[in-house]
């Protein structure tokens, strides 16, 4: 725990280091345009949140600082082509005789002259094609996974000169964490079936862990924060339970034994939906958690810009950074907590799915 | 919810479940496996090391409960033997004791005997000469008799004289 | 408008709940300090249960 607890340190000082020039990023961001600035400061937040299929650092004026990423679209075959081609929205790209146009984070199909008609609901109708490019988020899984890549296959390789060669550098941090997941996690809630599990149970862990971590760096990525990517974690989870369940389960989930029979069949239902329940629950925490987390770090760093004429420069500079400092603790934690509770809570579904009952 | 679902998006569906697949995987295989079992392996080495620390200084204890059980024993067949030997010795001085006091009394026994039969002899021996002299005493003072009256009385005293025994 | 009272419901009941699980959970520790790593751990998993339960409602709810 010592040792969890100092990796959180240095993690912290690493973070907390760069987070001024994120402050400063959207300083020059809102520099240009006094009037309106809570509305443009909420659009830039739900920005922020969402994917995007450019890379942007930060916005000077009107330009934005960044880079553009490949998009992919498969619609009559694969398109492969520059983010920055759709200059933010304001071009429309022609691609075989298929135009298509950026719109709030999304890429529609639309005619020569990229009119978007909408709904009532003032959301656009046009038809989009399937897209699978390489938006900031999965840039940010990529370079998560690029980072678990590095950091473990180096600790797996000072393993190889025989168990008793201890880790040096980063590994000393992996390490303990290993530990953690297996002592903590996988042994207590799974059983001695523990290390079948383990691949999936690191993977999630350290998967998550890293997004968060990424999320808190001033790069500016939303990536367990959106829906999509929970979505997929939270179904491999009720993949790996459903798969591996024994007909312990089973029984449990459609016949609960031990209680009347009117009472199974009301317990019937409600098992089932169980099943749905959890994971969605699990999709759905780590979602809001982190979108709220990034949600009020963004909103206490907007103080800057809104409480200007109150409290002058300095004062909502000052304030903005109190707060926000505190919050990146709390975020820190959450970051690991959020890591922590998914990868607890599978490996607790997948204990109770495997589990061999002592009859009642 | 709606504003969910409006944000869920295939493309980052497929890549998350591509990245993952190929994380659980290739580090599965390449660094969760050999980092979990090497993990185990060392536990299970500092395990089997402690236990053996544990056999070790069992094994100490038991040895230096035997060698103190030995010496305890060693001590109390020493005592065992040195008490059997002063036990012979005594034995072996009394009954030499016991042995020269009887081979004694035997001795004193024969001497006795000798004594008593020589002081028979020896009384047998003066019965037969008092009684021969007696005789011869007799047969002068027969003779003499014979003679003369006072002279008979004065050889009667003579003889009387000379038989003088001491 | 709905909507945000919904949501303050669901706050108070989660903070409600929440506060239960913190309190037992301190109660626990001050009575058994060895087991405190166990206690955490628990409070925990249930915070977070407890917790998806009314993130989901506030999105179902929005």
């Amino acid at each position: 725990m010592i040792n969890l607890k100092r990796t959180l340190l240095v993690l912290a000082v690493v973070i907390l280091g760069a987070n001024p020039i994120c402050v400063l990023a959207n300083e020059e961001a809102h520099a240009g345009e006094p009037s309106d600035k809570s509305k443009e400061i909420g659009e830039y937040i739900v920005h922020h949140l969402q994917d995007d299929h450019f890379f942007s650092l930060y916005k000077a004026g009107e330009e934005t600082v960044g880079f553009p990423l490949p998009v992919i679209l498969i619609d009559n075959g694969l398109k492969v082509f520059s983010s920055g081609e759709f200059k933010h929205g304001k071009a429309v790209v022609e691609k075989d005789g298929q135009f298509y146009k950026y719109y709030h984070g999304k890429i529609y199909k639309t005619d020569a002259a990229g009119t978007i008609s909408y709904d009532d609901k003032h959301h656009p109708t046009n038809a989009k094609p399937l897209d699978f490019s390489i938006t900031k988020n999965v840039f940010g899984l990529f370079l998560a996974a690029f980072l678990m890549f590095v950091g473990f296959l180096s600790l797996a390789k000072t393993y190889k000169k025989g168990p008793s060669n201890l880790p040096k550098g980063f590994g000393r941090v992996l390490e303990p964490l290993v530990l953690y997941v297996r002592d903590e996690m996988a042994i207590p809630n799974i059983g001695h079936r523990y290390k079948e599990f383990m691949p999936y149970l690191l993977s999630v862990f350290f998967l998550i862990f890293t997004l968060n971590i990424l999320g808190l760096t001033p790069i500016g990525f939303n990536v367990t924060g959106n829906i999509s990517i929970t979505v997929c974690l939270a179904l491999f989870t009720f993949v790996v339970t459903t798969i591996k369940a024994n007909k312990d389960y089973w029984k449990h989930i459609f016949w609960m034994p031990g209680v009347p029979v009117p009472f199974k069949i009301i317990l019937a239902p409600i098992e089932v939906l169980g099943m749905f329940t959890k994971p969605f629950s699990l999709m759905l925490r780590l979602f809001a958690n982190i979108t709220a987390g990034h949600s009020v770090i963004m909103g206490l760093i907007a103080i800057v810009y809104l409480f200007q004429t109150q409290l002058t420069v300095g004062g909502s500079v000052g304030i903005s950074m109190l707060l926000t400092l505190v919050l990146f603790f709390l975020e820190l934690l959450v970051a690991f907590l959020q890591a922590f509770i998914f990868t607890m809570l599978s490996s607790l579904f997948i204990g109770m799915a495997v589990e061999e009952h002592a009859h009642h | 919810m709606e504003a969910l679902l409006n944000q869920f998006s295939y493309g980052l569906f497929f890549w998350q479940l591509i990245i993952l697949v190929i994380v659980i995987f290739i580090l599965g295989k390449f660094a969760w496996k050999p980092i979990v079992n090497a993990l185990e392996e060392r536990e299970q080495n500092i395990e089997e090391a402690l236990n053996k620390a544990e056999l070790a200084r069992q094994e100490m204890a038991r040895l230096s409960s035997q060698n103190e059980e030995l010496m305890k024993q060693a001590r109390e067949e020493r005592d065992q033997i040195l008490k059997e030997a002063k036990a012979l010795k005594d034995g072996i001085v009394n009954e030499a004791k016991t042995q020269a006091q009887a081979e004694g009394a035997k001795l004193i026994e024969k001497a006795r005997i000798e004594i008593e039969n020589q002081k028979k002899a020896a009384l047998a021996e003066l019965k037969g000469q008092v009684s021969a002299l007696s005789l011869d005493i007799a047969e002068r003072v027969l003779r003499t008799q014979l003679d003369d009256k006072a002279k008979q009385q004065e050889l009667v005293n003579n003889l009387l004289k000379d038989v003088e025994l001491n | 408008m709905y909507n945000l009272i919904g949501a303050g419901l669901i706050v108070i009941g989660a903070g409600l709940g929440l506060g239960k699980i913190g309190g037992s959970a301190m109660e626990a520790i001050a009575r058994q300090p060895e087991a405190t790593n166990k206690i955490q751990t628990a409070m925990i998993i249930i915070g977070a249960l407890l917790e998806g339960l009314a993130f989901g409602a506030l999105i179902l709810g929005k």
